[in-house]
């Protein structure tokens, strides 16, 4: 097997674009489109391949070598691995085919298809590193690939805000995952997973005094220490309570990325991390406990805030944040394969619901607010069905994929434990909230009477095949992948995988209240939206605090600027008044007046008199000959 | 009785210091070009001097090709000094101050 050439298409498409973009122009997707969906087919090959019982890793590329450090560009092939793979190059093959209606006619067309191949080439070489810094590195690269995709409009000042924002917040869970490396590699001395994973055991027990170079003494456990760092990252990447903040944000990019990017890739890449790492995880209970906390948390305020937002961009982006709660709940209580699962069911119908909801703003000519929306159904039936689908599998409703992996994902978090029960119990709330809002996005988009601007309402239509046919194949996804196996085929990776102990009793009592939730939000949805349009207000006014609040999201954005952001800036402004225009400039410019008025003087030697230098050159003799006469 | 070497030596360095004051303190450019050419001679009067006193015939040929550059160095300097005086109307030396910035 060439893993190689799996990477190397979209990179090979990326630099293509990126140098001769400006010639292609509107033909790029000639270019972009076939070489990812030959990574797709590679991907297939290697899918089965790792099927049938292969397993491999190896390194590809030494990049440096220095004393025991060993940088090497490398794969590692496993299930988990093959899944993703698979997951990344059919969600990235559909966008490319979504992107050529989407963007058709943008200007910055060729650019953003040579941003996604490079996007998918860095997300490739993510899932298939083979130590920590080949991860971090595309970590990174994902990332500015986010960056850079969010900015693509960047005559938008918002998009520019919510890019920059984004990067950001990155960096503050980057900040962590660095310090997490560093610590590995002074704990283990390589950053390789098997080396890691084989001297984890013997440092389960080994402690360090973080509190040691302020005099204090506050001994942790270095395993946790790395976990804890590590999951910064993960909690950044995968947009965990606290810094969630900059993926609703990030929905100023073009739809195709919010697809692709922020809900199905790259957002998670953290849970995969930590399903990656689970070795390392699972020596150490507290940052298990963290973990799923986090997971917990935000699961529900990504549910919650998504109940009253407008621009259904944003809901499913909240959406998006609660589903990952999910995810990071689950790897959190030890249940890897229901996270990964869910992780892999989530990226087709989220996908899904993204791209339907481009559709629908497209259809619009960029309308995103629900409420000047409705009554879509009949004009955009495709779009209609296959977001319909979308929604039913992220409600959970029976037989979808989501249906398996949500029911998966809460049956193993409730046989870890108490904890794990608690967790269940938010889960299943959150499930209903789920089911209501996703609904609500529904009925008041699709059904109901049209608020669609009269201007447009009458040409309201399709997209062209190139954007349907890939929802159609998402929608195809959505219900499939829960019948593929996925826990069974995962499950060997993780050895104390909670996933494996079912309880007969429990969970058919789960599964039946998950469902239920799902169907109770469902038909809540529908009691409030279509039956008694006038009672949404009502409860608006009823509980106006709890309404401001989801409606602001918490306010967690406003805390953070005051916090943060406004303490920041005004020292920075202070900074740039006093050290910079004063200190730097002052240097730089000092400097610069010192050599003028030097030379000023030195110049007053120039006298152009022919004399003066002839007078010179005489007491210079006098002096040389003095001194060679003297000495 | 012969005249001793120093004698020569003496004259020629009042030769040269003649030539070096009239180069430095004259502004006439061809009482300088004068000058040096006093300098250019004190320093033959030292080689004749030298090669009668080491009684070798060297230095009496290095003065005849000394002669010969001067007598051609003179012939450059004076068309410089008519160049000059065709552009300024003068040959004051303190006119010609453009060898600065």
């Amino acid at each position: 097997m060439t893993y190689e050439f799996i990477p190397l298409f979209p990179l090979a498409s990326f630099l293509i674009l990126g140098l001769f973009g400006h010639w292609i122009k509107d033909k790029a997707h000639l270019v972009a489109v076939p070489a990812v969906v030959v990574s797709f087919l590679l991907s297939l090959l290697v899918f089965f391949d790792v099927a049938g019982g292969h397993q491999t890793s190896f390194p590809l590329y030494t990049w440096l070598t220095s004393g025991t450090l060993d940088i090497h560009i490398g794969f590692s092939i496993d299930r988990l691995t093959a899944v993703m793979l698979l997951l990344v190059t059919i969600v990235s093959s559909l966008v490319h085919i979504y992107t050529i209606g989407y963007m058709h006619g943008d200007p910055g067309y060729a650019r953003f298809f040579s941003y996604i191949a490079l996007f998918t080439f860095s997300m490739l070489m993510l899932v298939m590193a083979d130590n920590l810094l080949q991860l971090f590195i595309f970590w990174e690269a994902v990332g500015l690939c986010s960056y850079l995709l969010i900015g693509h409009w960047y005559d938008r000042p918002a998009a520019c805000a919510a890019a920059t924002k984004a990067f950001i917040v990155n960096r503050v869970g980057d900040f962590g995952f660095m310090l997490g490396l560093l610590l590995v590699w002074y704990s283990f001395g390589s950053l390789d997973y098997h080396e890691i994973f084989a001297r984890a055991h013997e440092s389960a027990g080994d402690v360090m005094n973080v509190l040691g170079p302020f005099g204090g003494t506050w001994d942790v456990s270095v395993l946790t220490l790395i976990c804890l760092l590590l999951f910064t990252g993960a909690v950044g990447k995968s947009a965990q309570v606290p810094l969630h903040v900059w993926l609703p944000d990030a929905m100023e990019g073009p739809t195709p990325i919010s697809a692709l990017i922020h809900a199905a890739t790259m957002v998670t890449a953290g849970v995969f991390l930590v399903a990656r790492l689970a070795p390392l995880y699972n020596l150490s209970p507290t940052a298990m406990t963290v973990v799923a906390l986090t997971g917990g948390v935000t699961m529900v305020v990504g549910a919650t805030i998504a109940l009253t937002q407008t621009d259904i961009k944003r809901i499913v982006a909240y959406s998006t944040v609660s589903q990952l709660g999910y995810m990071m709940m689950a790897c959190g209580l030890g249940a890897y394969a229901a996270g990964m699962y869910h992780l892999l069911t989530h990226g087709a119908f989220k996908a899904l619901l993204f791209l339907g909801c481009g559709s629908v703003i497209i259809a619009l000519h960029h309308e995103q607010d629900m409420r000047r929306m409705g009554g879509l159904k009949d004009k955009l039936p495709v779009t209609y069905w296959t977001f319909v689908v979308g929604s039913l599998a992220l409600a959970g409703f029976p037989l979808t994929s989501g249906f398996f992996s949500k029911d998966e994902l809460l049956v193993s978090a409730w046989s870890t434990g108490p904890l794990g029960q608690l967790l269940t119990v938010l889960g299943l709330v959150t499930a209903l909230m789920t089911a209501f809002y996703s609904f609500r996005l529904v009925f008041v988009t699709f059904w109901g009477p049209s608020h669609v601007d009269p201007h447009h309402a009458d040409h309201v239509h399709e997209p062209s095949k190139t954007m349907t046919v890939p929802l159609m194949i998402l929608a195809i996804l959505s219900i499939v992948t829960g019948y593929l196996g996925i826990p069974e085929f995962l499950g060997p990776m993780f050895e104390t995988s909670a996933g494996a102990a079912h309880e007969g009793g429990a969970a058919i009592g789960i599964m039946v209240l998950a469902t239920s939730m799902g169907l109770l939000g469902i038909a809540g949805a529908y009691y409030v939206y279509v039956l008694n349009p006038t009672l949404p207000d009502q409860f608006a006014r009823r509980w106006q605090s709890l309404y401001q609040g989801s409606l602001n999201k918490w306010y967690v954005d406003e805390a953070y600027d005051r916090a943060i952001v406004r303490p920041n800036f005004s020292a920075a402004t202070e900074l740039w008044k006093r050290v910079d225009v004063k200190v730097i400039d002052g240097a730089v410019n000092g400097v610069a007046r010192a050599i003028a008025w030097g030379g000023w003087l030195l110049r007053l030697m120039q006298s152009g008199q022919t004399q003066h230098y002839a007078l010179g050159m005489a007491l210079g003799i006098v002096v040389v000959l003095t001194v060679f006469l003297m000495f | 009785m012969t005249v001793p070497l120093s004698y020569y030596l003496v004259l020629s360095g009042i030769v040269f210091l003649t030539g070096v004051v009239g180069v430095l303190l004259r502004r006439n450019i061809i009482i300088i070009l004068l000058s040096v050419e006093l300098m250019l001679n004190a320093t033959n009067i030292n080689f004749v001097a030298f090669s009668q006193y080491f009684h070798d015939v060297a230095g009496q040929v290095f003065v005849f090709f000394a002669l010969t550059v001067a007598a051609a160095e003179v012939a450059v300097g004076l068309a410089i000094i008519i160049a000059l005086y065709r552009a300024k109307s003068t040959i004051n030396i303190d006119e010609f101050q453009l060898l600065k910035w």
